[in-house]
């Protein structure tokens, strides 16, 4: 903090040094649940990118902010913090961006303090040293709305003249008061005269401070929030309080049933659709099979998890925003504690249920960094989406729906979920085994803040939805991509006479009878080995795989793949594939988040060893088991 | 008023508190009260709508400047509010926001009992 201090007598000076100039980079920084996100959508709305930032496990959002006079402003988003003090990680990225010590990222120019008006006297504590940056800074007090319908009210004028920075009260969710920001980007929003600030080091003179501050700006706080605490006396309540959890979780796993079917047929039909009208333009039969029976069947069958997965996330954005996830993470936590983890973990595992990459990216809220590495170490262990047309086709092709409860439950049903606790239990295992070894926990206290309900808006949904659907589109049209057309080449060489080889003596087909001997005690033949290998790009690979290999058998094509699976498969090799599948880690996405988030390949290097060893060995009892 | 519940099932608590009755949010500490380690209330103590006065938190300083940041100052007040299905974690009111601690890290925090009952 020393050169902060430093920046006390250059601080009248630092105050735009041209009048009227906008600023070109702009950070917005502010303690968690100050609405520092949406307001951060709310001034760039689609023109934004996330990325990390070189060298560390934190997310770098940036943004265009688009003024009315048509000049445009590039927006950083800082990690929530609550001080300055570079401790974290989080709070490391925060100080050195805005004091100009990051290479990769230009010192800004400006800076938006964001802090929760509703509860102005806590969120003070930071104004102290972001106004010491000397940057010109613009203290917006958000939540208006709030802070009005509760009763709350301050004298805006006396602030800004205490801290000696431009204040806008601001509600981001309604838009109200942005364009007292733009003002402030544009350069031309009115300064108050500069005041030396003390220099505070300890957090208990800060909050004095802050409380004087507040005090002096005639701060009346606002009532307690009643509809939050009606909610609360509901859902923490010991009985309703578990009930409506289970209520949530049932129906976030219905999400994935429910809703999934019916928009999978519908995309499953554009595909086909699309390889059709392929067929009739293209004449070259070999042009022709690479790109309908490689690139669209092979890409089209991942992207028709598309409207499952953005189910999903649609659900945990709502639970998220309206500040439920917090209750739930709070009613979790006694039951994470049994396995070594905290209530925090709860979100990204269940996260992990639709996709394994943002669960993890997810765990950036847990500050304890061993509980993180083993929530990240046991996340895809959870069924994810990717997991389930794997799963449907083996039930469909070797489990007859018969029900066992009326309409409810049938043997297919049964099945599924026996599958999604197989993954669960090994998870719960794994996390035991880990936090009583290598990640046992010192005592880090379990800090949760309960943020006040507010209505998700349609905005900050729509953006996160399409944010993850980018991620999983890049996917689905990169690695997956490359993986459908490698395959579709060495399923197509070497040729004899200018035709493409029998499966059995193509490339792949090589490959597969090499590794035969190694999976035979599972029950697979070298037509799933491929299938395994294919997969390792990403789980539901193996399906297109099996299609594409099966799709070149002239006899095999005409009994459709769930028949041809049974021909080839017994009993005892589909369960035990079942089980390989609940267990391995085949998901290069998931191994290069992993990466990305411990910092290096150690983690991910283990979790990739341990869980194919899990997954072979599971496998290998599944097959002797059942004969 | 109300008196603390000395059964509540912790061996630290097994003493008579003498209930102070002042009240104020940011209060200097009583010189008197600072050295008695193993003979204060923390706010595990707290029963639901109970409110005390924050004293110490017996913590490493990092544990302590994140409490600390998140209005666990010695000095304020807080109110023992809802917890999760079983008694723990328990959410306090403190400084107008509501912070989930488990009993283990509750403990940890001493207290003075203002005796004066926050309304629910």
């Amino acid at each position: 903090m020393s050169d902060c201090s430093s920046c006390h007598g250059c601080a009248p000076a630092a105050v735009l040094p041209f009048p009227g100039a906008a600023l070109k980079t702009v950070a917005v920084i502010g303690p968690p649940n100050s609405g520092k996100t949406t307001l951060f959508n709310r001034l760039t709305g689609l023109r934004q990118k996330v990325a990390n930032f070189p060298g560390v496990t934190v997310e770098q959002h940036t943004g265009v902010a688009d003024l009315p006079d048509g000049r445009s402003i590039r927006l950083i988003d800082l990690p929530g913090v609550y001080s300055l003090q570079p401790r974290s990680e989080d709070e490391q990225v925060a100080h050195d961006v805005l004091t100009g010590q990051r290479t990769d990222t230009p010192k800004p120019e400006g800076v938006l303090l964001v802090l929760d008006s509703t509860n102005l006297a806590r969120h003070l504590m930071l104004a102290a040293p972001i106004l010491a940056l000397g940057l010109p800074t613009l203290v917006i007090l958000n939540m208006a709305d709030d802070l009005r319908s509760r009763g709350g009210k301050l004298n805006l004028s006396a602030l800004s003249a205490e801290l000696g920075a431009p204040v806008a009260l601001v509600s981001a969710r309604q838009g109200e008061g942005i364009g007292q920001i733009q003002d402030f980007l544009a350069g031309v929003m009115p300064k108050p005269a500069p005041k030396e600030l003390p220099v505070l080091q300890d957090v208990p003179k800060c909050r004095a401070w802050a409380g004087h501050v507040s005090g002096q700006a005639a701060y009346r706080a606002p009532i307690p929030p009643k509809w939050t605490r009606r909610l609360d006396s509901i859902f923490l309540h010991p009985i309703a309080g578990p009930a409506v959890f289970a209520v949530v979780v049932i129906a976030v796993f219905q999400t994935i049933f429910a809703l999934g079917d019916p928009s999978k047929d519908a995309v499953d039909r554009l595909v086909q659709l699309c390889g059709n009208w392929v067929g009739h333009v293209l004449h070259n039969p070999a042009l022709r099979s690479l790109l309908v029976d490689g690139v669209i069947t092979g890409v089209g069958s991942v992207i028709a998890f598309l409207p499952q997965i953005l189910c999903l996330f649609l659900f945990i954005g709502i639970l998220e925003d309206s500040g439920y996830l917090a209750r739930a993470a709070l009613i979790a936590d006694r039951t994470m504690a049994r396995v070594g983890l905290q209530g925090k973990s709860f979100i990204p595992l269940l996260s992990a249920y639709a996709c394994a990459v943002p669960a993890i990216m997810s765990t950036r809220t847990i500050e304890n960094k061993r509980d993180r590495t083993a929530t990240i170490l046991i996340a895809p262990f959870m069924t994810c989406s990717a997991r389930l047309p794997v799963y449907s086709l083996i039930i469909a092709a070797f489990i007859p729906n018969r029900p066992i409860v009326g309409f409810f439950l049938s043997t297919r049903t049964v099945a599924m979920i026996g599958l999604y606790l197989l993954g669960f239990v090994m998870a719960v295992a794994t996390a035991k085994a880990l936090k009583s070894s290598v990640l046992k926990s010192g005592r880090t206290p379990f800090l949760l803040e309960m943020p006040s309900y507010r209505w998700p808006t349609v905005q900050s949904l729509g953006l996160r939805l399409l944010d993850r659907s980018k991620v999983f589109l890049q996917r689905a049209g990169t690695v997956i991509l490359l993986v459908t057309v490698l395959l579709w080449v060495a399923a197509n060489v070497p040729t004899h006479n200018g035709q493409p080889p029998q499966i059995a003596e193509s490339l792949a087909g090589t490959v597969g009878r090499t590794i035969e001997p190694i999976i035979k005690p599972l029950g697979f033949d070298w037509k799933v080995g491929i299938g395994l290998i294919t997969s390792l790009a990403a789980r539901e690979t193996i399906v297109a795989t099996l299609g594409t290999i099966y799709g070149m058998d002239p006899e095999k094509q005409k009994i459709g793949l769930e028949a041809a699976l049974r021909q080839d498969l017994t009993p005892g090799g589909a369960v035990a594939l079942l089980v390989f599948f609940a267990f391995a880690m085949q998901c290069i996405s998931t191994i290069a988040v992993v990466r990305r988030e411990t910092g290096g390949w150690k983690w991910p290097a283990f979790q990739f060893a341990y869980m194919s060893a899990v997954a072979y060995a599971g496998a290998f009892i599944a097959a002797q088991l059942i004969r | 008023m109300r008196s603390l519940d000395k059964h509540f099932g912790y061996a630290h608590t097994e003493f008579e508190m003498q209930l102070s009755g002042n009240s104020g949010v940011l209060e200097a500490l009583p010189p008197a009260l600072e050295p008695r380690p193993a003979r204060s209330a923390s706010l595990v103590d707290l029963r639901r709508g109970d409110a005390a006065i924050l004293e110490r938190i017996d913590l490493p300083g990092e544990d302590a400047r994140r409490l600390m940041e998140l209005g666990f100052l010695p000095g304020a007040r807080v109110t023992a509010g809802l917890t999760a299905p079983g008694g723990d974690p328990c959410v306090f009111q403190v400084d107008g926001s509501e912070i989930a601690l488990r009993r283990e890290t509750a403990s940890r925090l001493k207290v003075r009992v203002d005796g004066s009952r926050k309304k629910q």
